[in-house]
């Protein structure tokens, strides 16, 4: 695949946390493209680069692995694409070895398994900074000798980090490894090279066991992973406002120079009113989503997400999830579909499971604009204590009921699943990093890729079907009430009333519910399109839609929108998701099922609870 | 003794690691990892609740692991 003829293949290969990935960024740059394997969920990252005689490149970058003995999706793959049998993968003409400098006793070991593969190898000993600052010090030569293999020295954070490797790249291809003994004992064996090639005068760094010491203190750690959450969200939407205000004044700015270029017509209103209103009111999102994937970059590229990982993973076995399970439901918080995407990290594949079906649960970003609309109409703007706000509390409240939800329906998925096997937890914890920009960076551009092409994707197309909808069939002239009364949206809206109606829907609500439930913050726009062709309003921004809301829906149906949405609608684009991830419907069934149950039945209650109060 | 019963900060060093079922993958993984007789190791700390998980050192490299995993490793305390 990919393969030309004159190009070089070469393979990426090292343990989870050998700096493998910064090393491909290094070598790469930019061209990379990210993609999955066949009928697995495992991501493809592949980038390509010349060497300085000209000679073409191109890298694979294969998942972490601890060994060949693979006990994970992830692990199977690297296994197949060393050896060959992947289909549609050609074996590698040479593997780069990537090991961390300072953690060689483990690394080693699957250096060694490797070279029984007999494809050419070459060994990059990778942080060879960090290794120097701990007065470690590898004798490269004997080590290359030991192994009979070339064994450069990299550090993939620096400039010319990788200058070693492409040297020893350029130029004919080593000759593959002597195959070891038949039952070699490679723990023995990397005992050993250590002890002839290695001198290191301690096994940890001081400064991970100072941090550690704090950071995984039973009290102190608990509490400083508590700041770090309670900082994270404040900065995302603190600092996200002049970025959302700016995309709103480009947004406001191209829909009055598109409206003024066209005259008044179906094909103004679609531009209008359908693409840019309605891509728009999505796009805002893009930097509160960007910047909580930085956090979450930042704080996995320095070693902490796995601390956190182990301070709440007594926790969250009591919920019936695993610590690991901790990184993918912090992402759903930004989008539930890189977060389930991240769950490829947990082995165990019932772990695993539960995680999926409980990640659309967390308060994805998605949900804020409805919640932000909803609270900024029916929720005082007063104070209830000191700077506490109700609508802050409301808003909190909210995010809440999604995190105890997580918890709940993993553990009621416990309690009924008879699963008795264990699932083991194996989480290596990595020395502390600073994060590099350029690792940072180019992990922000591939979320906003995905990000982005959803918008352009499955959001254009439904804020143009919901336009549509809205807009047609026009009603004829003898038609007295509002227009969209006749249109296709009105029917589907009134037509769904009657199922709505015992939680407090309105006929516009249901209209706006159809699209939500393909994209949960199209409803906002949907809203706002239904209010402005329904000539409530004369603008379809979404601001000028508060004061309308207010006016027309009584407090009970507010809240009971409130509650539905902390369950449901799930969007399309989680589906698909969860359908790929899961490679099949039946999950797909179950999670939008019990959701949808969940959300009607929360809002019922707090429907029938609210107004038994007012 | 099973490395799940050592205190946290003392020594000791690998035995060997049993499996707890036929084809034990577990047990595979943490012989892979470095967990082979002669290996010093040490509980560097553990989990908020109940002790769990802990976290071991094992070569150059630390890990968490439930005890339930640690207890198929056997372990000799190193007499310091």
């Amino acid at each position: 695949m990919n393969r030309s003829a004159n190009s070089l293949n070469i393979a990426l290969v090292g343990n989870p946390n050998c700096g493998k990935t910064a090393l491909f960024n290094r070598l790469t740059g930019s061209r990379q493209k990210v993609a999955n394997y066949a009928g697995v969920t495992v991501e493809r990252k592949e980038g390509q680069f010349t060497l300085p005689s000209g000679q073409h490149v191109q890298v694979l970058d294969l998942p972490g692995a601890y060994s060949l003995a693979a006990t994970s999706p992830d692990e199977a793959i690297t296994r197949d694409v060393c050896l060959g049998r992947l289909e549609g993968h050609a074996r590698p003409d040479l593997i780069v070895c990537v090991a961390d400098a300072t953690n060689l006793r483990l690394h080693l070991r699957f250096v060694l398994e490797l070279q029984q593969i007999g494809v050419p190898m070459v060994l990059a000993l990778n942080m060879v900074d960090a290794a120097a600052k701990r007065n470690i010090i590898i004798d490269r030569n004997k080590l290359s000798y030991a192994l009979g293999i070339p064994v450069v020295e990299t550090v993939a954070v620096k400039h010319d980090g990788a200058a070693a490797l492409i040297a020893a790249l350029d130029g004919t291809l080593p000759a593959p490894p002597q195959p070891l003994a038949e039952n070699s004992d490679l723990h023995t064996m990397v005992r050993d090279l250590l002890a002839t090639s290695v001198s290191v005068p301690r096994r940890t760094a001081e400064i991970d066991d100072a941090i550690d010491r704090w950071v995984l203190h039973p009290v102190w750690g608990l509490l400083i992973l508590a700041v770090t959450m309670f900082l994270m969200f404040q900065a995302v939407f603190a600092w996200a406002v002049p970025f959302q205000d700016g995309i709103e004044v480009v947004v406001g700015w191209l829909s009055g120079v598109v409206g003024n270029m066209l005259p008044t017509g179906p094909l103004r209103s679609l531009l209008v009113e359908g693409v840019i209103a309605g891509v728009g009111s999505v796009l805002v999102f893009l930097p509160q989503i960007l910047l909580l994937f930085l956090f979450i970059l930042v704080l996995e590229e320095s070693g902490y997400l796995p601390r956190a990982a182990f301070l709440l993973d007594r926790f969250m076995v009591g919920a019936g999830l695993s610590g690991r399970a901790f990184i993918p439901l912090l992402s759903s918080f930004a989008c539930a579909i890189p977060g389930i995407m991240a769950t490829r990290t947990i082995q165990d594949p019932r772990d695993r499971l539960v995680t999926i079906l409980v990640a659309p649960l967390t308060t994805c970003s998605a949900r804020l604009p409805v919640y932000a609309l909803l609270i900024g109409a029916f929720i005082p703007d007063r104070s209830v204590w000191g700077p506490i706000k109700l609508q802050g509390l409301v808003l909190f409240a909210l995010y809440l009921a999604g995190i105890v939800s997580v918890l709940a329906v993993a553990y009621a998925i416990k309690r009924f699943s008879r699963s008795q096997s264990e699932h083991p937890l194996l989480l290596e914890l990595p020395s502390y990093r600073l994060p590099h920009p350029r690792d940072i960076f180019i992990g922000l551009v591939e979320r906003a890729q995905i990000f982005l092409r959803r918008v352009g994707g499955i959001i254009l197309a439904l804020s143009i079907l919901l336009w549509f909808i809205a807009s047609y069939p026009t009603p004829p002239a003898s038609w007295t009430a509002p227009a969209i009364d006749y249109s296709f949206a009105g029917r589907i809206g009134h037509a769904l009333a009657v199922v709505f109606a015992p939680i407090g829907f309105s006929w516009q609500i249901c209209i706006a519910l159809v699209p939500g439930l393909a994209a949960r913050e199209v409803a906002v726009s949907g809203l706002a399109t239904v209010y402005a062709v329904a000539g409530a309003g004369t603008e379809g921004a979404a601001n000028a839609l508060s004061p309308i809301l207010a006016t027309q829906w009584s407090l009970p149906t507010a809240l009971s929108l409130l509650a539905w949405y902390v369950y449901a609608p799930q969007c399309i684009s989680t589906l698909a998701i969860i359908k790929r991830e899961t490679n099949g419907w039946k999950m797909v069934a179950v999670a939008a099922g019990y959701l949808t149950l969940l959300a009607y039945g929360a809002a019922w209650v707090t429907y029938h609870v609210a107004q038994a109060l007012v | 003794m099973q490395l799940s019963s050592l205190t946290v900060g003392k020594q000791a060093v690998v035995k060997t690691v049993l499996d707890a079922s036929p084809q034990d993958m577990i047990a595979r993984r943490l012989r892979d990892i470095g967990f082979v007789a002669g290996e010093p190791v040490s509980v560097v700390a553990q989990g908020p609740l109940g002790g769990e998980p802990m976290l071991v050192q094992v070569g150059y490299t630390r890990f968490a692991l439930r005890r339930a995993e640690a207890a198929r490793v056997r372990v000799t305390p190193s007499s310091i």
